[in-house]
């Protein structure tokens, strides 16, 4: 018999007999109820007290905020897709600027030096967030591969204020995730931090030491 | 290698060498106050009770599906291109990945945190082989630099201070000393970069295997483990049995304990759900992904109605946490993969009783493991259970069982159990102890090193009781 | 945790249940908590042949052994009045464990009968007798361990501090780590003296550093080993059992 059966039979020839599974209540990790603004407050709250960082911006003129964001931060080469229209905004807006643009849509065997050492930011966009717990959710693209978002010192990440949703819970539950996962699917909720250094906490350990999180607005009045 | 080594053989003397150095003590002290704190506020806008029931709920659900949900796992998990490998024990595990190394003449091994791996000595199993095993969470890091096994399931490092991490990194990488966490952290970044862009495979852990998807989730906060599933061209992920969950929304639930419990934050800074491997038109990712599926006693735990709570356990050390022992003599001295209270009920069935009876009894029942565990396993019940087996009065189900009996312990408690079955003449002991009270023995033996002997008084509570019903007036009998 | 338990009302009679430490070590404290019950009108009837619950043998896992011993006590409580326990730990086994030592055994509902009538001396005085106090005694500052049995088995953090805040003279203190255990667990302290002691050093210097001179607890095994540890170490801190303080300042 093979090792996987040996398994499977003892734990199906259970000697203390076959057990009842019990009956879940979900009710604890949804409905909360909390209006757009308070999903937005909350979110922004608890991005922002795990050290990310939010910059407002509308919909129409958030590419002045990410050169901004990139000036501020002094960034010279900056990742980003091709494909996507945040990518294809950000292109727009840069291009011929004092900020290099580096394809991020190439196989990583052909650039992993560069981009481990030379490219200082990675621009991506995302599927939506998480007002509970002040996270974004990715599914890294061939446009947007995943190392964008790990590799670089600096990661921004462009969210839409309405795709701010309450909990993981309906986030899973609404867009259908068990249905088609992706190869990769991410939460990330502040830059990359440790405490293994006596409980003090310290950034950008493996990935990135900064998150700027764009988010736009339709409205036109931020 | 000059490996300091501990094992549960040793608790006595490990305790009494942890107890006596100033700098353990504090060092566990301190972490564990901040740590207590932290959870207690995290979970303070929560309906800690109701969450905690479904995440016991959604533990003990999967144990009752147990093999379909296994054999759903694997059938999914292929079907996304997973292949997934089982294994009988812990070495069984470390040659199957030793194998997938060698076939892919993978020389150097990156590793994120996994427990399990800890668990079956892989780190050891590849270097006899010739295959570097490096680790890359930042505590597991540091402590390999040190030559030591980590002290805590989630904290790995927790026994070191700044000071001492300071001078590891000096004495190991040449790092000039300081006390600058940002340099020693930034230091260790630029030297694993270096390691994961030449690994050939990446080995993790997993916290949660999804049956319904093929997913495997892994929490974390420094990116070591994205980076670890990533960028090296094969991933193998290990992990135990009993990791699987049914379905993607039992993972929110499991995901919002795990987090909080452990160290007290509202989530992680990442949460990678790995479901497949690189895919034709991806760009980056590993183009093989392997899980290896450990059973190493697991099987064996899931035969008992009462132990196989043991495998509820999500691995969050927040009964270490909160444990008045482990906070007094650290993670080392249990001398096991997984210290503190889930060590002390998992560790024996692992190891046998022989090898780990000292570590059900380091506990003084005190209920504050039972009470934080965030899927409501009975742990001092446990432990209890695990005593009784200990010493022969169990079912038999634990390796080791009977280790402990011994023919002067038997006498003593069927002589308990004699003078408290035989009334008379139990209050003619007490009576007798009264009264020569002052004959007592004022050293008794470790008790009397750190206290005074306790006195019997010189009137029993029975006496009392007579002298104060014969001073009222008489009432009718009403028994 | 505990089910939140309906309490009965008044009744007027109860058994006692004094346990072995007390009846050994502080036979003061099992009598001061029946002249408490007593003063509220309460006849205590005190079954003369009770020993010991069995707990020190169940914690070491010797059932059989504790089987045993409990089954003689099982007997002792015929009628249905409820059975008070000046012990978190000794009631808790009462309670909580007698069911499960019992299941599947010819005592089982017997056992589930009886676990349903227990109570702590203090969960007593507050939920069932709704003890008033008058204090007498002079302006004092006290500290309270609740043994980890009554805290955390029979979910009874509160009852204790809530008799002593009924005494209008008591301060009762705040010390560090009050919920952390004291380090007796009975065997524990035998099997691990070292680790004990490291428990029990703590507790003591947290309770002088609260800053009075006198603690009280529901439990004697606890303050066996925290007065037992104070003396050790010539403090000037005096324990005793929460019965006998309540007694001693109200009558």
């Amino acid at each position: 018999m093979s090792v996987r059966d040996a398994i499977l039979k003892r734990l199906r020839e259970r000697a203390d007999g076959a057990l009842v599974a019990p009956e879940s209540d979900f009710a604890v990790v949804t409905n909360r109820g909390w209006s757009r603004g308070e999903r937005l407050e909350r979110f922004e709250r608890l991005l922002t007290s795990v050290h990310g960082e939010v910059v407002h911006a509308s919909r129409d003129g958030w590419t002045t905020a990410l050169a901004k964001v990139l000036v501020d931060k002094g960034v010279r080469r900056l990742t980003l897709g091709r494909k996507h229209p945040v990518a294809v905004e950000a292109r727009e807006a840069l291009v011929g600027g004092e900020v290099e643009l580096v394809d991020a849509d190439r196989d990583i065997e052909t650039w992993q030096r560069e981009l481990f050492e030379t490219v200082e930011a990675g621009l991506t966009s995302t599927r939506g967030a998480i007002a509970e717990t002040g996270s974004l959710w990715l599914w890294p693209t061939p446009d947007e591969p995943r190392l964008v978002s790990l590799v670089v010192p600096l990661h921004i990440a462009v969210l839409d204020a309405e795709a701010v949703e309450d909990t993981l819970f309906d986030v899973i539950e609404r867009h259908g995730w068990a249905t088609g996962m992706p190869t990769n699917a991410l939460l990330i909720s502040g830059p990359s931090k440790t405490a293994d250094i006596e409980q003090t906490l310290a950034y950008g350990v493996h990935g990135p030491r900064e998150l700027v999180v764009l988010v736009r607005h339709a409205e036109e009045t931020i | 290698m000059n490996v300091q080594t501990f094992t549960p053989r040793e608790f006595h003397r490990q305790a009494h060498e942890a107890l006596a150095s100033p700098q353990i003590r504090a060092n566990f002290r301190k972490a564990m106050d901040g740590l207590m704190i932290k959870r207690r506020d995290v979970f303070g806008d929560w309906d800690l009770e109701a969450l905690r029931e479904l995440g016991a709920n959604i533990r003990l659900r999967a144990l009752a599906k147990l093999p379909d949900l296994l054999e759903q796992l694997e059938a999914n998990c292929e079907a996304n291109g997973i292949r997934v490998h089982w294994a009988e024990d812990g070495e069984q595990a470390c040659r199957v990945i030793r194998e997938l190394c060698e076939a892919r003449n993978a020389r150097s091994v990156i590793k994120g945190k996994s427990m399990v791996s800890e668990e079956m000595h892989l780190n050891a199993h590849l270097e006899a082989a010739g295959i570097e095993a490096l680790e890359s969470d930042l505590g597991e890091y540091l402590v390999q630099l040190n030559e030591q096994t980590p002290s805590h399931i989630i904290m790995p490092a927790i026994h070191l201070n700044t000071d001492e991490i300071s001078g590891i990194l000096h004495d190991k990488t040449g790092l000039e000393r300081t006390r600058d966490v940002d340099i020693m952290t930034a230091a260790a970044r630029a030297q694993l970069r270096e390691r994961f862009m030449a690994a050939d495979v990446g080995v993790s852990g997993v916290n949660f295997a999804v049956a319904e998807t093929g997913t495997l989730c892994l929490v974390e906060n420094e990116g070591n483990g994205r980076m670890t599933t990533t960028v090296p061209p094969v991933h193998i992920a290990v992990t135990g049995i009993e990791k699987v969950v049914e379905q993607l929304r039992d993972v929110p639930p499991l995901y919002a304990l795990l987090t909080r419990s452990a160290t007290g934050q509202h989530v992680t800074t990442y949460f990678n759900m790995i479901s497949s491997p690189r895919q034709e038109e991806e760009h980056d990712g590993p183009k093989e992904v392997h899980l290896v599926l450990v059973d190493n006693g697991r099987s064996r735990i899931y035969q008992d109605n009462e132990l196989l709570d043991t495998l509820r356990c999500i691995r969050c050390g927040a009964c270490m946490n909160h444990c008045p022992v482990y906070t007094r003599v650290g993670g080392h001295t249990y001398g096991t993969t997984y210290p503190g209270p889930i060590g002390s009920i998992l560790s024996p069935h692992l190891m046998g009783l022989e090898e780990t009876q000292d570590l059900p009894t380091a506990s003084s029942l005190c209920g504050a493991c039972g009470e934080v565990c965030p899927v409501k396993i009975p742990i001092p019940d446990l432990l209890v259970r695990l005593r009784k087996e200990s010493v022969g009065e169990g079912r038999g189900n634990v390796p080791g069982a009977g280790v402990k009996r011994t023919r002067k312990e038997v006498a003593a408690w069927k002589g308990f159990q004699w003078l408290a079955t035989h009334p008379a003449a139990w209050r003619s002991g007490v009576a007798v102890a009264g009264k020569l009270r002052a004959l007592m023995p004022t050293r008794l033996g470790p008790w009397t090193d750190y206290r005074t002997a306790p006195r019997p008084a010189g009137t029993s509570l029975h006496a009392l009781v007579k002298q104060h019903q014969a001073k009222k007036p008489a009432r009718e009998e009403s028994q | 945790m505990t089910p939140v338990k309906l309490y009965p009302t008044k009744p007027d009679k109860v058994y006692f249940y004094g346990t072995c430490l007390v009846d050994m070590f502080f036979p003061e404290a099992g009598l001061d908590g029946i002249r408490l019950l007593e003063r509220e009108g309460i006849e205590v009837l005190f079954p003369e042949d009770q020993t010991c619950c069995g707990q020190p043998a169940y914690t070491s896992g010797y059932h059989d052994e504790a089987r045993a011993v409990a089954a003689a006590q099982l007997d002792l409580f015929p009628k249905p009045w409820p059975i008070v326990v000046p012990s978190g730990s000794c009631g808790g086994m009462m309670r909580t464990h007698y069911p499960s030592l019992f299941a599947g055994t010819e005592h089982e509902a017997r056992a589930e009968e009886l676990a349903g009538r227990v109570f702590e001396l203090t969960e007593f005085l507050v939920h069932v007798c709704h003890l008033k106090l008058e204090d007498r005694g002079h302006l004092e500052k006290v500290a309270m361990h609740t043994s980890c049995s009554a805290r955390r088995e029979m979910g009874l953090a509160e009852t204790g501090p809530a008799l002593l805040a009924k005494l209008g003279q008591v301060e009762l203190v705040e010390q560090a780590r009050a919920a952390e255990c004291c380090g007796f667990g009975g065997t524990f302290a035998v099997r691990h003296p070292e680790v004990s002691a490291a428990m029990v050093e703590d507790k003591a210097c947290a309770i002088e550093a609260a800053g009075t001179a006198r603690f009280v607890t529901s439990d004697c095994g606890c303050l066996m080993n925290i007065a037992g540890r104070l003396e050790h170490q010539q403090k000037t801190v005096k324990g005793e059992h929460i019965a006998s303080y309540l007694w001693r300042r109200t009558s």
